[in-house]
């Protein structure tokens, strides 16, 4: 499927659905292939696309993350996958935001894109080369793509170290101070935003898994913050 | 080491104590005891310690130089750890954090005075006291076993010896043969703890045993993860495991040790391997305070503390708090509130709100783990329940997988957290 038939996909979605919302939160592919110059070091897209740094992209809407059996993924995105990651706009959104926030220990080295329109329209781009039907959940090309920028004033707060070591302590039932990543990632020495977006992404249930959704979910605003503070630099 | 079974693992930092006269510690600084060196008593004892940057005096009394998780011993029974992997000592707890390790059994506490005495003789002083003694078993539960027959059927229900028991006698069974258990009612450590049992069991005879049968009787209507380890054992050990629930008379049992026989609601069998978990209680020292009520003793949610004893804390499977599980997870919460609250009183520093969180893994054959967690807050009565979440039937074998794996993250990390 290339882009003519994309927009009457989106034509048809389009009586279905209130017909502004699916154009606008696709984005504009066009706009999208320059923004995707950024990607193409690592991933390759369209017709005979093959794995290079990082994976090819092609089918990618609707895919369960870290699923292509000749790529090497990181324990962190192949535990997300495992723990119901998909690939569809919003969760996109999300991850190439700020990768490492998104999937820690994702091999991705990529700082993000944090600029919302511009995900939208690499976001756009790719969706044309997803273009099997069977992997289109009918939501995908009209999902909004979450913005997963944390509310400025949240991430502006400064946590207090001293709580967030006494807060700490129900995390290192699991996660290590020392920082090991078998079967369970390390949380150290992460930056303070990162370390808040992903907890609030897991508060909104953005990320996948049940122990963190459930823990975070009790965290308030000031309580995440003051976590972020302390495994900055715990000790 | 010098001096019959008493031992201080002397440190750094840390004044010596006299080793014939435990009474003499640091002067001036605040005194807490702990007894019981598991979950909860080592981490509360690591974090108070840890915290406090030595301005509490901190003694762990634990009678056992080498621990043995009870979480993970399933495991060793599986095959799928060695006994050495769920082994571990005090040694950093001293040499790191300043703990004073005394290797005795605490035998009594005298409130008033505000001491514990130990087996050894001698008696130590204490500003506030963390007991966290684990279960002892209810005596006469289970008719035909005491105490005295748990090397004819062992109990396996504190991890160790018993343990390495159990599994010897599971791999000798002869061909065919059967294995019962008796499966002991609520409130019980490690509630998914049984099942799990079952399934590592039935993993071993699968390969060695094909033939064996495993019966469990048990008092219970329904267990924890039921569904989960039902659909298990249907999966991977078709036609291997009968549990006899309450319906069926599994609550009216009696054991012949000698006879190696069970008899379940009027019905004798003979059997090769017979594991008796009886009742339980917590864990006798803290029936010595005078600190229970019933069985277990009463806390107070916000801190732990004994509702008998504000100076006495009682963590883990031996309190009566609400409604957490009985599990090591659980302990290991409850020690850092603990350990917060504890701090506070005697050095002044900021008391934070108690959270409490449990989560409880549970292997069913290879890499095919499950889970049930929650989280939970201090209420005027009791800790109650917050939110909660369980590992779901059908699921696909990747995540099962990745449960597992988490599982073993899991342990490294608690027991890092534990014993330093």
């Amino acid at each position: 499927m290339r882009w003519p038939t994309i927009l009457m996909f989106a034509a048809a979605l389009g009586a279905l659905a209130p017909a502004t919302s699916a154009t606008e939160n696709l984005g504009d592919a066009d706009a999208g292939k320059i923004v995707f110059a950024k990607c193409k070091g690592c991933h390759q897209v369209g017709e005979g696309a093959k794995n290079k740094i990082g994976p090819h992209l092609n089918g990618v809407f609707g895919r369960k993350a870290a699923a292509l059996e000749d790529f090497k993924y990181s324990k962190s995105l192949v535990r997300a996958g495992n723990s119901g990651l998909e690939w569809h706009a919003d969760t996109l959104s999300a991850y190439i935001e700020n990768p490492r926030a998104f999937a820690s220990g994702t091999r991705m080295s990529f700082a993000g894109l944090k600029n919302a329109e511009e995900r939208a329209n690499v976001i756009a781009y790719l969706r044309i080369f997803s273009d099997n039907p069977r992997d289109i959940p009918e939501a995908d090309p009209t999902a909004k793509g979450t913005d997963h920028s944390v509310d400025p004033e949240i991430l502006a707060i400064q946590g207090d170290p001293e709580y967030g070591a006494y807060l700490s302590s129900e995390c290192t039932t699991c996660h290590q101070i020392e920082g090991s990543d078998e079967g369970i990632p390390s949380i150290v020495y992460w930056p303070d935003e990162d370390f808040v977006i992903a907890m609030h992404a897991y508060k909104d249930k953005q990320r996948p898994h049940p122990v963190m959704q459930m823990i975070a979910a009790r965290l308030s605003n000031d309580e995440i913050a003051a976590l972020a503070a302390y495994f900055r630099n715990p000790e | 080491m010098t001096l019959n079974r008493r031992t201080f693992l002397g440190t750094a930092g840390v004044i010596a104590a006299g080793l014939s006269a435990p009474m003499v510690l640091a002067q001036g600084k605040p005194r807490v005891v702990v007894v019981g060196g598991g979950a909860g008593g080592a981490t509360a004892a690591r974090y108070i310690a840890k915290d406090s940057k030595g301005e509490i005096d901190v003694t762990l009394i634990e009678p056992t130089r080498t621990y043995y998780t009870c979480f993970f011993s399933n495991l060793y029974l599986g095959g799928f750890q060695e006994l050495s992997d769920i082994a571990h000592s005090y040694g950093t707890l001293a040499a790191n954090y300043g703990v004073n390790v005394v290797h005795d059994w605490a035998v009594g506490v005298d409130r008033d005075a505000k001491t514990v005495s130990l087996a050894g003789g001698g008696s130590v002083p204490y500003d506030k006291l963390i007991l966290s003694p684990g279960i002892d078993f209810v005596d006469g539960a289970v008719e035909g076993w005491d105490v005295s027959a748990q090397n004819k059927m062992p109990h396996a229900y504190k991890a160790g010896s018993q343990t390495e028991l159990l599994k010897a006698q599971v791999m000798a069974m002869p061909e065919g043969g059967t294995f019962a258990m008796v499966a002991p009612p609520n409130p019980f450590r490690c509630p998914p703890g049984p099942y799990e049992r079952v399934s590592m069991v039935a993993h071993v005879l699968k390969a060695n045993n094909p033939t064996a049968k495993i019966i469990v009787a048990d008092p219970k209507a329904k267990f924890s993860k039921m569904a989960l380890f039902q659909e298990g054992w249907a999966n991977h050990y078709e036609g291997m495991v009968d549990w006899i629930g309450e319906d069926f008379g599994g609550g009216n049992v009696s054991v012949n040790p000698d006879a190696m026989t069970v008899t379940i609601d009027g019905e004798e069998t003979k059997v090769d391997v017979c594991n008796v978990i009886p009742a339980m209680k917590a864990g006798r020292i803290a029936e010595l305070a005078g600190v229970t009520d019933g069985n277990w003793a009463p806390v107070n949610a916000a801190d732990m503390s004994s509702k008998a004893d504000p100076n006495i804390h009682v963590l883990g499977d031996a309190s009566q708090q609400g409604d957490m599980p009985k599990s090591g997870f659980s302990a290991n919460s409850q020690a850092k509130v603990c350990a917060n609250a504890v701090r506070g009183a005697l050095t002044g520093s900021k008391v934070f709100p108690a959270k409490f969180s449990n989560t409880c893994w549970s292997l069913i054959d290879a890499d095919d783990g499950v889970k049930v967690g929650a989280t939970y807050e201090a209420t005027a009565e009791k800790i109650a329940k917050v939110d909660g979440f369980i590992s779901q039937t059908g699921e696909g074998a990747d995540l099962r997988k990745a449960t597992y794996e988490e599982s073993l993250g899991w342990y490294a990390g608690i027991t890092s957290d534990m014993f330093g």
